[in-house]
């Protein structure tokens, strides 16, 4: 039982940010407990997508890159995933908090009936064994959870709570190749399409979210915020109202019943900061408050706050980032 | 065809949420209600006995007392209400859910489709849905925001799921175990007669020996300690000027003096 494994998700040959988040815990994990990190890499036509996990951090790469890989689906990754684990049986597995993580890790852990630790924030050891600590109910509290008897002990862990490491290219290490757990026979489900959300910043992966409220009062109301988004290569978040009043489609939404982004900066416009939508951006880095009523709760979480029209304060705003940043 | 819901009783998603004094999760007056994402779970398993006739069940699992979600469920029109709950299930992590959840639903025998909500708003895990549909030995597909075709005699299903980078449409066979974002439906209120069936309704309790748990599978993880949040330091800095240009160029000299942009 030994050694710390790192599934890299990727999405048609790249590499999510959250993967080398967790190679750079991982890193720091195999140091305190002076073992080794091996990197999980799956998919089809992976490119240079080993070695790239090796100069993020990885000691040694399984890759298994195979027809059967190519679109993500949760059968053939588990079965992999848990394949490998239980012959090799290391005692830490980590993966991004994401839709395909959160998949890929349930049902491995299933196949090897061991602990999950989901959605960790903070991860170290104590005492020799790994403990995490994570948000619950919607990050009103957050909760120490550890795995003593899990054998590996699994964790998901959210994007952007831990650095990612400098890419090193100096960096290498044995890269072998496994075969796939699942023939395409053995395996229900097909993929027959996908629709990317192209030219959008993931607002999970994004280091700046501009938000709009009920504040921007109708869809053309969040053309202003498009405009600072794409100065600030931002994504576009919005409030549950903005939503539910049919202004701007769902994928966008920010809070307990939508997204939970932790960009470096989030600014909120027009919204009030109910606590449904604070639960999802409030371990933003640092957050900008624009709202007309000053007694708006956002006020009372935002570092800094502009009392204000944002129609008026927006365009201004988009105009003075455009001159310093160029 | 039968539909099982699973649901689960929360606090409100307005309760204010602390650590009491006995080091014990409170939410003070808040309500008990049925898990927000779980309500679409409910909405999307009723359009399918509305359209293809049949049976719709909801099934939760909690304390003896946990029946919020299960009335709330049956008062949207589900007909059966099922609740899991034992004392060894009291500190189950989502292994040990998984392996209830599965148990009770194998028992029920002629299930077609497990639907789940995203997640559960206290826990916030969102594995409870694929760790079922793994010990059912049933496809799993998640985040799905629509059902383009499910055919029950032909045991086919086609869905549309919701990734990061994406829509994703997958055909899978049934039985299968699927987990609902938001975008699926709306769902309904419930209904007065609803209400007064399920204010009547004399909900089953299985017990952890009903389900065939032997105790052979426990949790893995365990939680020693809730806290607060850490605190934020820094006071609200307000920026103020004369023109809307003034207030603009203070901010952005900040954001960019300490580097944040």
């Amino acid at each position: 039982m030994s050694g710390i494994w790192v599934w890299v998700e990727q999405h048609q040959g790249s590499a999510a940010a959250v993967s080398w988040e967790a190679m750079g815990l991982a890193r720091a994990l195999a140091g305190e407990l002076n073992q080794s990190v091996t990197a999980l890499v799956m998919g089809h036509d992976l490119g240079d997508l080993a070695q790239a996990a090796l100069h993020h951090g990885a000691d040694a790469v399984l890759v298994c890159d195979d027809p059967t890989l190519a679109d993500f689906r949760v059968e053939p990754y588990a079965s992999l995933l848990s394949k490998l684990a239980s012959e090799q049986e290391p005692a830490a597995v980590l993966a991004g908090a994401t839709t395909r993580g959160r998949d890929v890790m349930g049902a491995a852990a299933v196949d090897l009936e061991t602990g999950l630790i989901a959605d960790a924030t903070g991860v170290e050891v104590v005492g020799g064994m790994i403990q995490a600590t994570r948000p619950v109910y919607a990050g009103k509290l957050f909760s120490t959870v550890v795995g003593p008897d899990a054998s590996p002990l699994m964790l998901t862990l959210r994007p952007r709570a831990f650095p990612a490491p400098q890419a090193d290219t100096s960096r290498s290490g044995e890269v072998t190749a496994v075969e796939p757990a699942l023939a395409e026979d053995d395996i229900a489900t097909r993929v027959v399409g996908f629709e990317s959300t192209t030219g959008q910043v993931s607002l999970t992966d994004a280091s700046i979210v501009v938000s709009g409220g009920r504040g921007v009062q109708g869809p053309e109301g969040f053309e202003p915020l498009r405009e600072l988004v794409g100065v600030l290569g931002a994504a576009l978040g919005a409030s549950r109202v903005a939503v539910d009043s049919g202004w701007i489609p769902y994928e966008h939404q920010v809070g307990q019943t939508g997204k939970t982004v932790s960009p470096d900066l989030y600014i909120a416009c027009g919204i009030s900061g109910a606590i449904q939508h604070q639960a999802g951006m409030r371990s933003s880095k640092v957050i900008v408050a624009i709202n007309k009523d000053p007694d708006a709760p956002i006020f009372r979480l935002a570092h800094y706050g502009i009392v204000g029209d944002l129609f008026a304060i927006i365009p201004a705003l988009t105009e003075a980032f455009r001159e310093r940043l160029g | 065809m039968h539909v099982v819901v699973c649901a689960k009783e929360t606090p409100d998603s307005a309760a204010k949420v602390e650590v009491g004094a006995d080091g014990n999760v409170t939410w003070g007056g808040a309500p008990l209600v049925i898990n927000p994402w779980d309500e679409y779970a409910v909405e999307e398993g009723l359009r399918l006995k509305e359209e293809h006739g049949g049976t719709c069940t909801v099934l939760a699992m909690g304390s003896p007392s946990s029946q919020e979600a299960l009335k709330h469920a049956v008062a949207m029109g589900c007909d059966d209400a099922v609740l899991v709950s034992d004392p060894a299930f009291e500190n189950a992590d989502t292994l040990l859910t998984s392996h209830a959840l599965a148990q009770a639903i194998a028992k029920m025998g002629d299930v077609d489709l497990a639907i789940f909500g995203r997640q559960a708003i206290d826990g916030d895990t969102g594995h409870t849905a694929v760790q079922v549909g793994r010990r059912l030995g049933w496809n799993t597909l998640t985040y799905v925001f629509k059902i383009a075709e499910i055919d029950f005699e032909a045991g086919t299903i086609k869905v549309e799921r919701l990734l990061e980078e994406g829509k994703q449409i997958c055909e899978s066979r049934l039985p299968a175990v699927l987990s609902t974002v938001k975008d699926i439906n709306e769902p309904r209120y419930p209904s007065i007669i609803g209400v007064r069936k399920a204010a009547k309704l004399e909900i089953p309790v299985w017990t952890a020996a009903d389900v065939g748990a032997d105790g052979a599978i426990q949790a893995k993880v365990q939680w020693p300690a809730v806290s607060a949040p850490p605190a934020r330091q820094a006071e609200t800095e307000m920026i103020e000027g004369d023109t809307p240009e003034a207030i603009a160029a203070a901010l952005v000299d900040k954001l960019i003096s300490e580097k944040i942009v």
